[in-house]
């Protein structure tokens, strides 16, 4: 069955028809170089499968928002409707979880790349005796399950009486990224040549005209990307947030709630909208780059 | 500790330094820079991961009940017969959490190696695309697999046409003609999950590589597949490091893929430590689980750093 379905892929059932009357090289030739073809591209092939692997889940996520299911749950494709489009909000307390989900965000941003830029300088730029004990219990957080330092600072926090809601979640979500920050940040700075400061330095500028023309513009970066991690790492937390909310109820809580009781379609809206925004950005951001660089 | 080293710079500072700065290269006032910025930093990492901890290995030594509080009693027994009730569930989260870590590996790595040595000007459109799919909350990402993998869809379809489950169901991975409810389903979802983490190391190892020392083994007469063996792998050891490591630690905690995908039979211990602590209210077992995990997951961390050789990690 598989040589009337596919001779021309293998080559011994293409031989084999042709080896005496036709010209032997000709189809020889075909299967050998869609074989090296296949060969020359084997790493790019596999690299595209395991993309499409990647966004297969997001693509769906997009289709079924578009979904009009018939059951509480959206898992199965009944027929197409913008109903959750026009009305987002339209399901209790999501858009409450939301707004509260973002806030905390923000606030975990600030305090985690505040906290963690000054601990990156320090590491990077200075010489101090505790140096390799602050490297470990910055290493560790990030080294340790989830369910762990969720578990143990519940404990703490029952313990010491301490009321469950905004406030711990806020406490969590700045210990977790700030490790993140701290290795994002110290990587640019320790990257940065140390002459640029001293060119500033032998131009007679003060030490903090140094740091504040030379040093944080140069670090930036670094601290761009520390300061996006934390509000993603926070944004999208569950299993921390899960242990210290309380009763307190974010996006990520809304959603897992959601899959036991079942499943709103504009779960999916809020997935795909947020997909959608930060594409564009990044590509907004790209295209400014190009533009700036061309002039 | 903070309150004897307030005081000290501005005292002892203006007497020393203009009698005699040839002495003392740094000024104390500079030389506690460090120390100030680490301060806030270090202390809330101190407080609310560090403390804990500790607190957690003496909660775990606690009898009593939520009615009559707990007291520590050094009772070592919580640590026995959790294992002994439990072990499956770690086994379990070691094995889904290597399968999906190897599994990550070798869907990572070509994709990895795309992006970073193949893609040319299609590398910060691929570089999107990998990091995009972040931007959904990852629960409704995983909430799409219950989709994906759903009994009547064309995935388990195809699947069941070519036969496949029969031999999965064989070897124990799936039961019956479906996917979701399985170990193969949570696996699946765990790789899925983590995935990126392997994909962002590995790449940025890959990217360092000189292209002049590829192109220098091609001149050696070396063959493409000589040339990963003998040269790009091994200088991208870190990114294969850091990447294992980025997937299994967060996999073997994992109770979300286990509890969406998987059926009672694939619970891991994340699910046993999440029920004791929010559902049973016995937190001593709870604190010993994690206790154990924690152990167990740092031991191996640690063997594995010293036999890869890459100790300049941290």
């Amino acid at each position: 069955m598989a040589a009337t379905d596919t001779p021309a892929k293998d080559p011994a059932a293409a031989a084999a028809p042709a080896a005496a009357p036709a010209p032997a090289p000709a189809p020889r030739r075909t299967p050998g170089k869609g074989l090296r073809w296949l060969r020359r591209n084997l790493v790019t092939l596999a690299g595209l499968a395991t993309l499409a692997y990647l966004i297969l889940p997001n693509a769906v996520v997009m289709v079924f928002s578009f979904n009009k299911p018939n059951g509480r749950f959206n898992y199965q494709w009944t027929r197409f409707s913008t109903d959750a489009w026009t009305d987002p909000c339209g399901v209790a307390d999501m858009c409450g979880s939301l707004a509260l989900s973002l806030e905390i965000a923000v606030w975990a941003t600030v305090g985690a790349t505040a906290l963690g830029t000054m601990i990156a300088f320090a590491l990077a730029r200075y010489r101090f005796r505790a140096r390799a004990s602050v490297n470990t219990l910055i290493f560790l957080p990030m080294a340790m399950p989830e369910v762990v330092m969720a578990a143990s600072l519940a404990t703490l926090f029952l313990n010491m009486g301490i009321q469950f809601g905004f406030w711990t979640i806020l406490i969590a979500h700045i210990m977790f990224c700030l490790s993140f920050v701290v290795t994002a940040v110290k990587a640019r700075v320790m990257s940065m040549d140390p002459r640029l400061e001293q060119a500033a330095q032998d131009l007679y500028a003060t030490p903090v005209q140094t740091f504040l023309r030379i040093t944080l513009p140069i670090a930036a970066p670094g601290i761009a990307a520390g300061a996006l991690l934390s509000f993603a790492l926070s944004f999208d937390d569950f299993i921390i947030t899960n242990f210290n909310a309380g009763s307190t109820v974010t996006f990520p809580m809304f959603v897992w709630g959601s899959a036991q009781r079942g499943t709103p379609v504009q779960i999916n809206v809020i997935g795909t909208a947020m997909f959608l925004v930060a594409v564009l950005c990044v590509l907004v951001g790209q295209l400014a780059g190009k533009r700036r660089k061309r002039s | 500790m903070t309150a004897t080293a307030t005081p000290a710079p501005p005292g002892p500072q203006p007497r020393t330094e203009p009698a005699a700065p040839p002495l003392r290269k740094t000024p104390a006032r500079k030389r506690l820079i460090p120390y100030w910025l680490l301060l806030p930093g270090i202390l809330w990492l101190v407080v609310f991961f560090a403390a804990p901890l500790v607190y957690q290995a003496s909660t775990s030594l606690q009898t009593g009940s939520l009615e009559d509080g707990f007291k520590v009693t050094w009772h070592l027994a919580t640590y026995w017969d959790a294992l002994a009730e439990y072990w499956p569930q770690f086994v379990r989260s070691v094995a889904y959490a290597a399968v999906a870590t190897v599994l990550c590996l070798l869907l990572g790595y070509p994709l990895a190696y795309l992006i970073a040595l193949k893609a040319g000007r299609w590398r910060n459109v691929l570089m999107i695309l990998v990091i995009a799919p972040f931007f959904t909350s990852f629960l409704i990402r995983t909430l799409a697999w219950k989709t994906i993998l759903a009994d009547g869809g064309p995935v388990v379809g195809a699947l069941n046409a070519l036969h496949v489950l029969d031999v999965t169901s064989a070897l124990g991975i799936t039961e019956g003609h479906r996917v979701l409810a399985t170990p193969l389903a949570v696996v699946c979802g765990l790789t899925y999950n983590f995935l990126p983490f392997m994909v962002l190391p590995l790449y940025t190892s890959l990217e360092r590589i000189d292209p002049r020392l590829h192109e220098a083994a091609g001149d050696l007469y070396a063959r493409p597949v000589t040339t990963f063996r003998r040269v790009t792998f091994p200088l991208s050891m870190p990114g294969v490091v850091a990447g294992t490591l980025l997937t299994f630690i967060p996999a073997a905690g994992d109770y979300i893929n286990a509890e969406l995908l998987g059926s009672t039979d694939q619970k891991m211990i994340g699910n046993v430590i999440q029920s004791q602590f929010l559902r049973v209210l016995d937190y001593p077992t709870a604190a010993a689980l994690s206790f154990i995990l924690m152990a167990a997951i740092l031991a191996m961390v640690t063997l594995y750093i010293r036999k890869s050789g890459t100790e300049d990690l941290v």
